[in-house]
C-alpha cells in the first residue's frame, strides 16, 4: 500500500470515528469488513485458486503434486483425451445455449413487463396501484421450486394445457412442451418478472407526466411517446432490470433441473455435476469461474453498447 | 390519459398478465385437493384433504423446515446488522467513493447463487484444512456454511431496504442532538436507530423469507443436512406428487393472509388518502381494522382446517377405484375375446397390455441424485476414471 493510500485510509477511518463515535465506527468497520472480505472476496479468491489446481485427495493438498495447472480450463476448451474433436463442443455449446436462453428470457420479461410497469406507474391511482403491486408480490413468496413445479403441472404430457388442448381438439397428440424448452422459458420468465418490473416502475414513476402530455399535445403518437420520451428516460431502470434478470436466469439451477428436458443442460448443472456427482471441486470451480466471467463480460459489453453506467443497477 | 383510468386494451393486457401470474398457482392449488395420485385438474376424481395429512407425517420435510427456520434466524441476526452498516457507510462516504462502494456491495446479488455456494464451501474447507479442524467442526456444518453463504447476498438485500429509508433521514436531527450535548454514539442510538426501526423490521422479514426460499446456494452449502427447499427439490425430481401442491397451498394461504393484514394496517394508517373503501362508515372502518381482518382470516383458516380433518373422501375414492377396476376388467375381457378369435391363426400375437392408462404420462421420475450427500473435503479422485463422470454421459438422466 502506498503512502498516499495509507494516509487516505487513515483519514477515512478518522472521519468515521469523529462522525459516529468509536463504538459505532467499530461496528460499521467490522460489519462491512466481515462481509466484503470474509464472506465475499476471500471465498471468491479461494475458488479462483482451487480452479488452477489438480484434483487431489486431502492428503495431497500442500504436497509436492499440489502445483498450479490450467488442466480444467483446457478441459473446458478442448475436452478430455477421449475427445476426437479439437475443441469441447459439448460444454461450450451448453454455455452458449445458456447465454442465449438467458438473453431470450430477459427480452421476454422486458416485453411483458414494460407495459405493466408503465400502467402501474402512470395510469393507476394510490389505492388501486397499491393493490396491484401487492398482487405482483404475492406470487413471489412461493419459492422457486414450487413455481417450477407449477409449470411442470401445466406443461407436462398429461398436464393441464395438453389436456385442455386435446379436449378442445386443438391438437391430436400431446405436445412435448418440456422437451421443446417452452416450459423452461415460461418458467424462467415467470420467476424473474418482479426483478424486471420494479426497476422499470421506479424509473418510469419518476418521469414527470407533463412531459408525456406535452409530447402528446405536440402530436406524438403513442409509439413515439414511448420511443422518444419514456424509454430514453427509463434507460437506467431498463438496464438494471435486464442485468438482474440476465444474471439470475443464467445462474438459475432449480428451474432447469425441474423444467429442463432430458437432454437439456444448463451451464449451472454442469457445475453442479462436476462438484457433486463428479467429486471434482477444482473443475467445478473452473466452470463456475467461466460462467461468472462470461456473464459479467457480457453484461459489461451490453452496458458499453447502450451507454449505461454500472451505478444504475439495483436502484 | 388521466390517472386512475386506463383504456380497455390496457385493462385487457393487465388481465392477461395477472392470469399468467396467478394461473399456474391457481392450478397448483386446485391439484392439491384432487385425489388423483398425479397432480392434475382433469379428470377430477375426488375432493380430498388427504395430501395435507400426508404432509403432516412427512418427517423429512418437517425436519427440513426446522433446519430452514434455524438458518433463517441465523441469517437475520447476521445479515441485517451488516446491511445496516453498509447503508450507513454508503450514506457517509464522498461522491467519488460512493459508486465504487455501491458496486462492491451490490455485486453479491448479481453473482449466480451456484458460485456463491461453491466458493463458500471451498473457502471454509481450506480454512479448516489450514487450522487442522476435523469433520465435526463448525467448518463442515451445513447450518453454519449455509448461513455464511446466504448472508453474502441477503446482506445486500437488506442494505437496499435501509438505503431507501436512510435517504429520507434528516441529518439535521443528528446535528441537533450533537449540539444539545449528545455524544455521537448517543445520537446514533437515540436518533438514527429509532428512525431506522421500521426498515429494520422489514429487512428482517425480507431476510428470513429470502433465506427460507433460497435453493441455488443452499444446495451446495447444506452438505449432509437438508432444508425445506432441498427436500422439496428432491421430492419434485423424484416424482410429481400432489402433496407438493399442498405445500404450495399452505404457502399461498399464509402469504395472502399476511398480505391482507399488512394492507389493512397500511390502509388504516393512511386513512385520509382516497381509498377504495368509504372510510367514514363505521361498519367499513371496523371491518377494515387489521385485527378484524386477522380475526376473519383466522376463522377462514380454522374453518379450512376443520373441514380438512373432518372431510372423508374414502368412499368417493373407493368408487373411483372400483370404476377403474371395471374398466380394467372390460379391457381384459376384450383382450381375451380378441385372443380367442386370433388364437387359431396366430397364437403368438398377444396384444400389448393396455397398461399405463392411469400412468402419469411420460413424466417418469428421474433417477435424481439426492442433493448434498457428498461429504465436505471429499475431494479424493473418484476410483473410476473421471471420464465416467463427464457431464455429457450423465445427460440423458438429468443430474
Amino acid at each position: 500500500m502506498s503512502g498516499a493510500h495509507k494516509s487516505a485510509t487513515r483519514g477515512f477511518a478518522k472521519r468515521m470515528v469523529d462522525r459516529n463515535g468509536l463504538p459505532v465506527a467499530i461496528y460499521l468497520g467490522v460489519a462491512v469488513t466481515v462481509w466484503v472480505l470474509l464472506l465475499v472476496l476471500l471465498p471468491q479468491l479461494a475458488m479462483l485458486d482451487i480452479s488452477f489446481r489438480h484434483n487431489l485427495p486431502p492428503s495431497g493438498i500442500g504436497g509436492p503434486e499440489d502445483v498450479y495447472t490450467l488442466e480444467h480450463y483446457r478441459y473446458f476448451a478442448i475436452g478430455g483425451e477421449a475427445n476426437a474433436d479439437s475443441w469441447n463442443g459439448l460444454d461450450i455449446g451448453v454455455l452458449f445455449k445458456t447465454l442465449f436462453a438467458a438473453l431470450m428470457v430477459t427480452l421476454i420479461d422486458l416485453a411483458i413487463c414494460y407495459p405493466v410497469a408503465y400502467l402501474l406507474a402512470k395510469s393507476t391511482s394510490g389505492a388501486a396501484g397499491r393493490i396491484l403491486i401487492l398482487a405482483l408480490i404475492v406470487p413471489f413468496w412461493v419459492n422457486e421450486i414450487l413455481r417450477a413445479f407449477a409449470f411442470r403441472i401445466l406443461f407436462g404430457a398429461t398436464g393441464v394445457i395438453n389436456e385442455a388442448g386435446l379436449g378442445l381438439g386443438l391438437w391430436d397428440l400431446p405436445i412435448d412442451f418440456i422437451g421443446q424448452d417452452i416450459a423452461l422459458y415460461a418458467g424462467l420468465s415467470y420467476a424473474y418478472i418482479l426483478l424486471m418490473i420494479f426497476p422499470l416502475y421506479n424509473a418510469i414513476e419518476s418521469l414527470d407526466t407533463n412531459q408525456i402530455e406535452a409530447a402528446r399535445d405536440m402530436g406524438a403518437t403513442t409509439i413515439q411517446v414511448h420511443c422518444k420520451v419514456v424509454i430514453p428516460y427509463a434507460k437506467p431502470g431498463i438496464a438494471s432490470g435486464m442485468t438482474m434478470v440476465f444474471m439470475l436466469s443464467a445462474g438459475a439451477l432449480a428451474a432447469p433441473q425441474i423444467l429442463g428436458g432430458p437432454s437439456n443442460l444448463w451451464f449451472t448443472q454442469l457445475v453442479y455435476q462436476w462438484f457433486n456427482s463428479g467429486g471434482n471441486w477444482p473443475r467445478g470451480s473452473a466452470y463456475a469461474i467461466i460462467l461468472l466471467v462470461v456473464c459479467i463480460s457480457f453484461v459489461m459489453l451490453m452496458m458499453r453498447l447502450f451507454k449505461v453506467s454500472i451505478g444504475a443497477i439495483g436502484r | 390519459m388521466n390517472r386512475g383510468s386506463f383504456s380497455i386494451s390496457a385493462g385487457l393486457y393487465l388481465l392477461l398478465f395477472f392470469t399468467y401470474l396467478f394461473g399456474p398457482l391457481a392450478v397448483m392449488v386446485v391439484t392439491a385437493f384432487n385425489s388423483a395420485s398425479f397432480p392434475r385438474v382433469a379428470p377430477w376424481e375426488c375432493l380430498t384433504s388427504g395430501w395435507f395429512a400426508k404432509l403432516a407425517t412427512d418427517d423429512r420435510l418437517l425436519e427440513g423446515i426446522g433446519t430452514s427456520v434455524i438458518i433463517g434466524l441465523g441469517v437475520v441476526v447476521v445479515a441485517v446488522p451488516i446491511g445496516l452498516a453498509a447503508a450507513i457507510m454508503l450514506s457517509q462516504v464522498g461522491p467519488r467513493v460512493r459508486p465504487l462502494l455501491y458496486t462492491a456491495f451490490i455485486a453479491p446479488i448479481l453473482t449466480p447463487g451456484v458460485v456463491i455456494g461453491l466458493s463458500t464451501l471451498i473457502f471454509w474447507d481450506r480454512v479448516a484444512l489450514m487450522i487442522g479442524a476435523d469433520y465435526d467442526s463448525l467448518f463442515y456444518d451445513g447450518v453454519f456454511l449455509t448461513i455464511a453463504g446466504q448472508v453474502t447476498f441477503i446482506s445486500a438485500y437488506s442494505m437496499l431496504v435501509f438505503l431507501s429509508r436512510i435517504q429520507r433521514f434528516d441529518a439535521t436531527l443528528t446535528e441537533a442532538a450533537l449540539d444539545m450535548g449528545a455524544t455521537p454514539t448517543q445520537a446514533f442510538v437515540k436518533v438514527l436507530l429509532p428512525f431506522m426501526a421500521p426498515a429494520i423490521a422489514s429487512a428482517a422479514v425480507l431476510a428470513f423469507l429470502a433465506s427460507m426460499e433460497n435453493y441455488n446456494t443452499t444446495v451446495f452449502t447444506v452438505v449432509a443436512d437438508s432444508t425445506f427447499t432441498t427436500v422439496l427439490a428432491g421430492k419434485v425430481r423424484y416424482g410429481l406428487d400432489p402433496s407438493i401442491s399442498a405445500v404450495a397451498v399452505i404457502i399461498v394461504a399464509t402469504t395472502l393472509v399476511l398480505a391482507l393484514i399488512f394492507e389493512a394496517a397500511k390502509r388504516r394508517s393512511a386513512r385520509g388518502e382516497a381509498g377504495l373503501l368509504p372510510m367514514d362508515r363505521p361498519f367499513i372502518r371496523a371491518i377494515s381494522h387489521p385485527a378484524a381482518v386477522a380475526a376473519l382470516m383466522l376463522v377462514l383458516v380454522g374453518g379450512g382446517v376443520a373441514w380438512g380433518t373432518s372431510h372423508d373422501s374414502s368412499a368417493c375414492e373407493q368408487s373411483i377405484l372400483d370404476g377403474k377396476r371395471a374398466v380394467q376388467r372390460e379391457l381384459q375381457e376384450k383382450r381375451q375375446e380378441l385372443h380367442r378369435q386370433n388364437a387359431p391363426a396366430a397364437p403368438s400375437t398377444a396384444p400389448a397390455a393396455p397398461g399405463g392408462v392411469f400412468a402419469p404420462g411420460n413424466i417418469a421420475p428421474k433417477p435424481a441424485a439426492p442433493g448434498g450427500v457428498f461429504a465436505p473435503g471429499n475431494i479424493a479422485p473418484a476410483p473410476a476414471p473421471s471420464r465416467i463422470f463427464s457431464p455429457g454421459n450423465l445427460a440423458p438422466s438429468g443430474s
